[in-house]
């Protein structure tokens, strides 16, 4: 069983890593929502003016995805590691 | 605030812009980069997103408008947290491809044509200049604020000539530090450190401010809060449909900007920055609007009515006595608008030199490619005047409109300008159908829609539009006016152009995409650029011959430089194997050199100058087709051949092994024949002769009797020798039948010490054993374990050359087996006849001293393969040490060794 432990631990890595390119590929999407929603809620017909609410939303909504995007980054920046090493392989192999 | 001390620290700063710029380069140039290429800098060379615009705009668009100027911001900042996904493929393709500018991306992408990055240098010096013009004015206007303040009356100095200084020094600087090297993958290190000082500059400046208005002026951040509902800014109008278009509006134009695309993928050092980028350029967005707000509010709610909103980040310290804060703002502003000029400039320039000026040179040169001329001197000239033509474009500019308020809003109409070669490239990285007609058609209608329906109406009515234009269309048809087209009116004019130009543009890339058919050329960078994370480097684009290595290198060396060109050429060729400077001209050589040259000169014309050398223009459909198709099944032959070649050399392999076991067992036979041979001959020989002697007569009686003994004698030798070989043949051929037995060890040591004694009994010997561990009970045949005891012990008793024999027997267990050791005290036997002494009639000494035919140890050997167990030779005991394994318990069928050599033939 030992033996059998460390292959499923490097397929798990790796299958982590799938999931934070999707994340990834994924974030943008969610910030886009995010940030298109003020549009529903049109600070000048309020009643009460809420513009202070809408910045701070807005930047909440900001450091969200600035945080977001620092810890993908964290998990992805080996990915972009060691997809660079076969580049340098493959011209050998020419 | 004295106005020339204002000039003396504004003289220092550029003062010191320059050295950073200097010791930068210094740095690069001797390969000290460390930080100089780290991803900070990286990160912080992009923030010339930031421009004047932002620095003072930002405060004057939120007074207006409220929140919207965030979508400027939050466009990027969506594209960067998604980097993984455009960004990353981007950067990657720059690299791959030696990309040196946006024109140059497009240009190459669809068949390196020049027309089309004719097309996109036009668009983006049009979109450029008057943002030029724009950063002039601010740095005019900001001069203004501090002059109008001076009491010692000093005169508002005359705006033109400020701005004209101010152009004047930002055309040295970019020239000075930005055409030191022609190749864009030679990074611009002096330029990027300057740029990176600046945007630390500015985001303190900006910083600064805010902290002081929301500390200083204000009442900390629920104050703040509480004046920003309470102000006119809280009343502003959000568009829904403003808010998504600016949004995606200011995302396309991080990216397609030309000074964007300069600082993100030509001056990219390392893929990986982006990483790093990826969050800490939305950081620094947000730092930078995070005080835009409060600024306003207090700006609006502090000032008298009527002052310009645009430059609160200077009045209001000012007008609260904080000289040396408003001085920190104003570099921060002029860094702001200087850094953008700078890589503006620097990414216009190389677009113009590469895709306009060198061509026209090549053309009107015709076919002279190969005569000597420094193409390099031209390239670089071309790339200084340039620089030189954009910044006097942009004053140009700013003089004609008399920096008026129409400047104001040539942000976003540069954003429309620049989003329009949007379709053309991401369908370019990401659509392999996308066509050099299709890219060509988008940006022709996205960039006449801009032009029309933005552009030119920006100018106010009576500028280059007339009124009657505007109010009714071109020749009066209705549904052609610029800011109504289709006849849908009372859209937000900008919103209005943003709709159809990128609409119309889009549609006509699809569709001219979609019925047009792409060249070679094309289709081959169509894949490079589409694929490029799964592909092996390099599409190759030429046909085999044409030019001749000479000429190449004559022609590089005029582009790249001499000592750089000969380097290039010499490590080619060593990569062919070959000496000198000259590599044979293969396609993949001309595709790497054509590589080369694209870095410094842009694809298109690297390409247009290679083809002229080598007579043709790279290759046809018809070569292409056919070359995959040769490529193919060559491919598939040489698999098949590898596959076959495989299993050949398996073969052989398998043939050589049963042929050396063969050959083996043919001498082993021979051999075997020989000593059988002659081991019969020897006692037949004497049997013969002395049955000879009998026949005489005249013997006496008592000789008889002892010719007789003697002939006897040598019969029973003979037949003993039969006897051994008949035993050993049954046993090696594992026929032979083994009565197993339960017997105590012990005693069968015992039966086989007292059956040895009877060999040589005149010896002093001595047998050593320790009782105690020879008790334990043995399964096996007992007479043929007995056997191999009395052979061992008796061979012992006879070779043993000690002056007082001693044989220890020691009897161990290790694990599942059983050893009993026979150790003597003699001189042991050689090490090279250790091998031999289990062979058929291997005898160490001559034969009349072992009395035997050489065949006990043999039998040794095949008695203990038949039990399970083994005999071997112990080197280095003290003596002769032979080792008897055996199981405890006896296990499946011994291993049979010819029938193992047959099942290796049959495999054949």
């Amino acid at each position: 069983m030992q033996q059998g432990g460390q292959p499923l631990f490097l397929a798990r890595r790796s299958y982590r890593r799938r999931r934070m390119m999707d994340a990834a590929k994924m974030l943008p999407v969610l910030g886009a929502v995010l940030v298109m929603i003020p549009a529903l809620w049109l600070p000048a017909t309020t009643p009460e003016p809420d513009t202070a609410h809408g910045m701070v939303y807005l930047f909440g909504v900001w450091f969200f995805l600035v945080l977001a995007a620092f810890g993908l980054s964290r998990g992805l920046a080996p990915a972009l590691e060691a997809e660079e090493k076969p580049e340098g392989a493959g011209e050998e192999g020419n | 605030m004295p106005f020339n001390i204002l000039v003396a620290v504004c003289l220092t700063y550029v003062i010191l812009l320059f050295l950073v710029a200097f010791v930068a380069e210094r740095r690069a140039q001797r390969g000290r980069l460390g930080w100089l290429r780290s991803p900070l800098v990286y990160t912080l060379s992009l923030s010339i997103y930031c421009t004047a615009w932002t620095f003072y705009g930002a405060v004057g668009y939120a007074a207006r408008s409220g929140l919207e100027f965030m979508t400027i911001y939050l466009g990027p900042t969506l594209v960067f947290v998604g980097w993984w996904w455009v960004l990353r493929k981007l950067v990657r393709i720059g690299r791959a491809q030696r990309v040196t500018s946006i024109a140059d991306l497009i240009s190459s992408r669809y068949g390196k044509s020049n027309l089309l990055g004719v097309v996109v240098t036009l668009m983006a010096v049009a979109a450029s200049t008057p943002y030029i013009a724009l950063q002039l004015q601010s740095v005019t206007l900001s001069f203004g604020v501090f002059a109008a303040e001076t009491p010692e009356g000093w005169a508002l100095p005359d705006q033109g000539a400020t701005a004209l200084w101010i152009a004047g020094g930002l055309a040295l600087f970019t020239i000075l530090f930005g055409t030191r090297n022609l190749d864009a993958n030679e990074r611009h290190h002096g330029v990027v450190m300057a740029i990176a000082l600046e945007a630390v500059m500015k985001l303190l400046a900006l910083l600064a401010v805010g902290v002081f208005v929301v500390w200083g002026l204000a009442d900390g951040v629920g104050d703040v809060l509480a004046r920003i509902d309470a102000s006119p800014i809280a009343d502003w109008p959000l568009q829904p449909a403003r808010w998504a278009g600016l949004t995606f509006v200011s995302a396309a134009a991080i990216m397609t900007l030309p000074r964007m695309f300069q600082v993100l993928v030509v001056e990219n050092a390392d893929e990986r920055h982006l990483a790093t980028a990826g969050w800490a350029f939305p950081l620094y967005l947000m730092l930078m609007s995070l005080f835009v707000v409060p600024i306003a509010v207090v700006g609006l709610e502090l000032m008298p009515a009527g002052t310009n909103p645009d430059l609160f980040v200077l009045t209001l310290p000012l007008a609260a006595g904080k000289g040396k804060l408003a001085l920190l703002a104003f570099l921060g502003g002029f860094s702001s608008a200087t850094s953008m000029v700078i890589v503006a400039a620097i990414a216009l320039s190389t677009m113009v030199s590469n895709h306009i000026v060198t061509p026209l040179w090549l053309a009107l040169r015709q076919g002279s490619a190969r005569e000597p001329g420094d193409v390099r001197g031209l390239v670089l000239m071309s790339r200084r005047v340039s620089i030189g033509a954009v910044l006097a474009m942009g004053y140009g500019y700013y003089h004609l409109s008399g920096g008026s308020a129409a400047l104001a809003s040539i942000g976003l109409i540069a954003f429309v300008g620049a989003a329009q070669v949007l379709p053309a490239m991401m369908g370019g990285i990401f659509w392999r159908g996308a066509t050099h007609v299709g890219a060509t058609a988008g940006l022709l209608t996205g960039f006449a829609i801009w032009l029309y329906a933005l552009f030119l109406p920006s100018f106010g009515t009576g500028g280059l539009i007339s009124p009657h234009i505007m109010a009714d269309g071109p020749f009066g048809i209705g549904w052609l006016r610029p800011q109504a087209l289709f006849g849908i009116t009372g859209l937000d004019p900008l919103l209005h152009a943003m709709f159809w130009s990128l609409a119309l543009n889009l549609l006509a890339f699809v569709v001219f995409s979609l019925a047009s058919f792409p060249g070679p050329m094309e289709r081959l960078q169509g894949v490079a650029f589409v694929n490029v994370f799964d592909q092996a480097p390099g599409a190759r684009g030429w046909a085999r011959g044409g030019a001749e290595a000479e000429d190449l290198l004559s022609m590089s060396q005029r582009i790249l430089g001499t000592e750089e060109a000969q380097r290039f050429f010499q490590g080619q060729a060593a990569g062919q194997g070959k000496a000198g400077y000259l590599p044979d001209t293969t396609p993949d050589f001309i595709a790497r050199l054509e590589r080369q040259l694209a870095g410094s000169v842009g694809a298109a014309t690297a390409h247009a100058m290679i083809a002229q050398l080598s007579g043709s223009a790279s290759v046809s459909v018809q070569d292409l087709i056919a070359v995959a198709g040769e490529a193919a099944e060559i491919k598939e032959y040489s698999a098949q051949l590898e596959a076959k070649s495989e299993e050949l050399a398996r073969t052989a392999r398998a043939l050589s092994a049963a042929n050396e076991k063969l050959t083996e067992l043919s001498v082993q036979k021979d051999a075997f024949l020989g000593q059988i041979s002659h081991e019969l001959r020897t006692p037949m020989t004497s049997i013969r002769a002395f049955s000879e002697i009998l026949m005489e007569s005249d013997l006496s009686e008592q000789m008889r009797a002892k010719y007789a003994e003697i002939i006897h004698e040598e019969a029973r030798r003979l037949t003993r020798l039969l006897d051994d070989l008949l035993d050993l043949s049954v046993l090696e051929n594992r026929k032979v039948q083994l009565n197993i037995g339960v017997a105590n060890l012990h005693d069968l040591i015992s039966k086989a010490v007292t059956a040895a004694s009877n060999t040589r009994p005149e010896r002093n010997f001595v047998v050593q054993r320790d009782f105690s561990t020879e008790h334990m009970p043995v399964f096996t045949d007992t007479d043929r374990l007995v056997q191999v005891f009395i052979n061992l012990i008796s061979n012992s008793r006879k070779y043993c050359d000690a002056e007082r024999g001693v044989l220890r027997i020691e009897v161990k267990r290790r694990g599942q087996q059983l050893r009993v050791d026979f150790i003597d005290n003699g001189s042991g036997i050689p090490k090279k006849a250790q091998g031999l002494i289990f062979e058929k009639f291997a005898r160490l000494t001559d034969t009349s001293r072992a009395g035997g035919a050489g065949l006990g140890l043999a039998i040794c050997r095949e008695i203990m393969a038949n039990l399970g167990g083994d005999i071997d030779y112990v080197p280095g005991q003290g003596g002769a040490a032979f080792r008897v394994t055996l199981p405890l318990q006896r296990k499946v069928p011994p291993f049979d060794r010819s029938g193992a050599a047959q099942a290796d033939l049959n495999d054949l």
